[in-house]
């Protein structure tokens, strides 16, 4: 947008430095960050294509400009010996952590949102005050009480535990998200469909929830990110059992092996980010949305 | 805008469905507001539990996430619906009090036990002692404030959040401002390049970054690590990166900044673009350069996205704990708090230390958790 208007507009070339001015140097401070950023992951991906030898002889950089073009320098083996050495288990682990951690607060929060935007109750403002509060308070704080009571009742190593921590963990973010959404929603839709005689379980289910499709969007898309590549909780209530393992427990597993694991890390930590990544590329627009609003989870 | 929620208690209430609670707060009313909260969570919990072929090693997983599916959306979807019609059963004044709890309530009650009841308990574990047997009032905190590797985490943390998220906001900043200035293209490109590591784990990334600070001992083959190959093409010895203090933390750091940068930056360019056009013209009329024009009237629109920005990337380093963990376990001077706190609690096992550590990280986040609810009234107030 400012691109276009400045080079249609005529800014006059005052003394000195002018309005417009080389885009060369820009340009190239623009390129060389860019390949800053991507040269680490971009070593990894070639990395992990090698065969394992060679990625524990050479850095991944002597393959270039030479041995590109050798097809006897390039394997899939690194990553069919990971999917055979507990990543394809740990896949199908994280996707069982993952889809019912995003499922089960989208909904429980959905009822909340509409009750904080559209209900008056006693304690409305003061219980939303608090959603508010609890949304920075960081997951450390939640860590040991909860461990004791899942220990007590023998939940430890459940998926059903590490569902609902996650869900108690991004149900602030949640709430505030959707009551901000539903709240902006015009009023007058309301109001005619209560004259119509809906009561407020329809109103919420027919009106409510199609129109809050793109905010219930952003927010699974944000949660199943953070659930998908959270170490943290799946370290301490899933346990470190190989089975119930899941990818970010077996890669920092992987990683932690030294120099004997160190030709399959590379292939390993792709699979762990291929998911993320789709979705991340896939649904860009949205999940930039709910990462501006919901950044600050704990 | 239409009607929206009111917050604050003395505003006219414009509330389109409720307009009257008079007679609703009787104690019976009030019993069945929390029986209706909990009647959710604790079927779903009872649920979840009482069946041990969810606690079985040998269930399927595919199974398992299909019951939890079913029982995820419409099990608690049905449940909702249940108690409301249970709801429509009272007399219409009670309904009337009680279906807001029947909506709300559910999840008040899973905020109350996973994060306000840990938080209180918390607190109160760092105050005893490893095994929360024993009142040793301050001695952890004590210990703490006195003992070198908590000084050294605590110390190493503010560096983080001092270091970090300048980093992350200016290079974020400077490069959406000048992807501004080129073609649509280059700048959906590079601006992809930038933000593709949001996606990537802290673990994942930490990994990623193995393969740049890697180190070889010399006579052990050559190096793997791209600083090392760099640095011994420039004719120097290879280095352990990661165990030379007090660099390995500022390596670490460049880590989170890789990762952050791309947030920083897409929310700053989506508000550089919402600066109009027209003062940036009048600016470049009136002689400025670009440099000024940025500093003189960019700038100053954008400052408060800049600081929330910063504050956010802040909270993120504050906690910062799989990269330290990973990358080197908090060895070499590299502890952070977060860190420390799962080292105290889950291999060293001691809950009072690991606690108040907890608390530490808390506390500290309790100014922005004020200015946040502060913000936030005076949003709702602006509405």
């Amino acid at each position: 947008m400012t691109a276009t208007a400045e080079t249609t507009t005529a800014a006059p070339p005052a003394t000195g430095t002018p309005g417009r001015f080389s885009k060369w140097p820009v340009y190239l401070v623009v390129v060389v960050i860019a390949a800053l950023w991507t040269i680490p992951s971009l070593g990894l991906l070639v990395n992990s294509f090698r065969e394992p030898g060679s990625i524990r002889a050479e850095g991944w950089w002597t393959v270039f400009p030479l041995k590109i073009f050798d097809t006897a320098a390039w394997t899939l083996d690194n990553y069919s010996r990971v999917l055979d050495e507990g990543f394809g288990n740990a896949f199908a682990n994280t996707l069982a952590v993952s889809i019912p951690s995003v499922v089960i607060p989208i909904t429980i929060a959905a009822f909340a949102a509409y009750a904080f935007a559209w209900m008056s109750f006693p304690g409305r403002n003061t219980l939303f005050v608090i959603v508010v509060g609890l949304m920075v308070v960081p997951l450390q704080m939640a860590l040991i009480p909860i461990l004791r009571v899942y220990t007590r009742f023998d939940l430890v190593g459940t998926y059903p535990a590490v569902w609902l921590a996650h869900a108690g963990f991004g149900l602030p973010l949640a709430v505030y998200l959707l009551r901000n959404y539903m709240g902006s929603l015009p009023s007058s839709i309301i109001e005619s469909a209560n004259i119509d005689g809906a009561d407020h379980f329809s109103i919420f289910s027919r009106l409510i929830v199609p129109l809050s499709v793109p905010v219930l969007a952003s927010f699974a898309i944000f949660q199943f990110l953070w659930v998908w590549n959270d170490y943290l909780v799946a370290l301490i209530f899933l346990g470190p059992e190989p089975s119930r393992r899941v990818l970010t427990v077996e890669l920092a597993d992987l990683a932690g092996r030294g120099e004997g694991a160190l030709n399959l890390l590379p292939a390993a930590a792709f699979v762990t980010m291929i998911l993320p990544m789709v979705v991340f590329f896939a649904l860009q627009r949205f999940f930039v949305r709910g990462l501006t609003a919901g950044s600050v989870k704990g | 805008m239409t009607t929206p929620p009111i917050l604050d208690e003395d505003a006219p209430r414009q509330r389109p469905l409720e307009d009257t609670q008079a007679g609703t707060n009787s104690i019976g009313v009030w019993l069945l507001r929390i029986a209706s909260a909990l009647v959710v969570p604790a079927v779903v919990v009872l649920f979840f539990f009482a069946f041990t072929f969810l606690k079985n090693e040998d269930t399927n997983k595919g199974v398992q996430v299909l019951v939890a599916l079913i029982v995820g959306i419409l099990g608690v979807w049905a449940l909702y619906w249940g108690m409301d019609r249970l709801t429509n059963l009272l007399p219409a004044v009670a309904a009337h009090g009680v279906r807001p709890f029947v909506f709300a309530g559910p999840a008040m009650v899973l905020l109350g036990f996973y994060l306000v009841y840990p938080a209180v308990n918390t607190t109160i574990i760092s105050f005893k002692d490893n095994r929360s047997t024993n009142w040793i009032g301050f001695d952890n905190y004590v210990r703490l404030f006195t003992e070198s590797p908590y000084l050294i985490s605590l110390r190493n943390s503010l560096v983080w959040v001092l270091v970090v998220p300048v980093l992350a906001v200016s290079v974020g900043l400077g490069f959406a401002t000048m992807v501004d200035k080129l073609g649509r293209r280059t700048e959906s490109v590079t601006k992809s390049l930038i933000f593709l590591p949001m996606a990537i784990s802290f673990v994942g990334a930490s990994v990623v970054w193995t393969f740049i600070y890697s180190f070889r001992p010399e006579g052990f083959g050559s190096q793997i690590g791209v600083l090392n190959g760099i640095w011994s093409a420039l004719g120097g010895d290879p280095v352990n990166w990661l165990q030379s203090r007090p660099w390995n933390n500022l390596l670490l750091m460049v880590i989170l900044v890789w990762l952050q940068t791309g947030f920083s930056m897409v929310i700053l360019s989506s508000a550089i673009k919402g600066v109009p056009d027209v003062l940036l013209e009048a600016a470049r009329i009136d002689g400025a350069t670009e440099w000024q024009a940025f500093w003189r009237v960019v700038f100053p629109s954008i400052a408060s996205t800049v600081v929330v920005v910063w504050t956010t990337v802040l909270i993120t380093v504050w906690k910062v704990f799989d990269i330290v963990w990973v990358m080197t376990g908090g060895r070499d001077g590299t502890q952070v708090v977060a860190q420390q706190m799962v080292q105290e609690f889950f291999t060293n096992r001691n809950n009072g230390m690991g606690a108040a550590l907890a608390v530490v990280l808390f506390v500290a986040v309790v100014p922005i958790l004020v200015i946040n609810v502060r913000r936030f009234r005076a949003q709702e107030a602006m509405r």
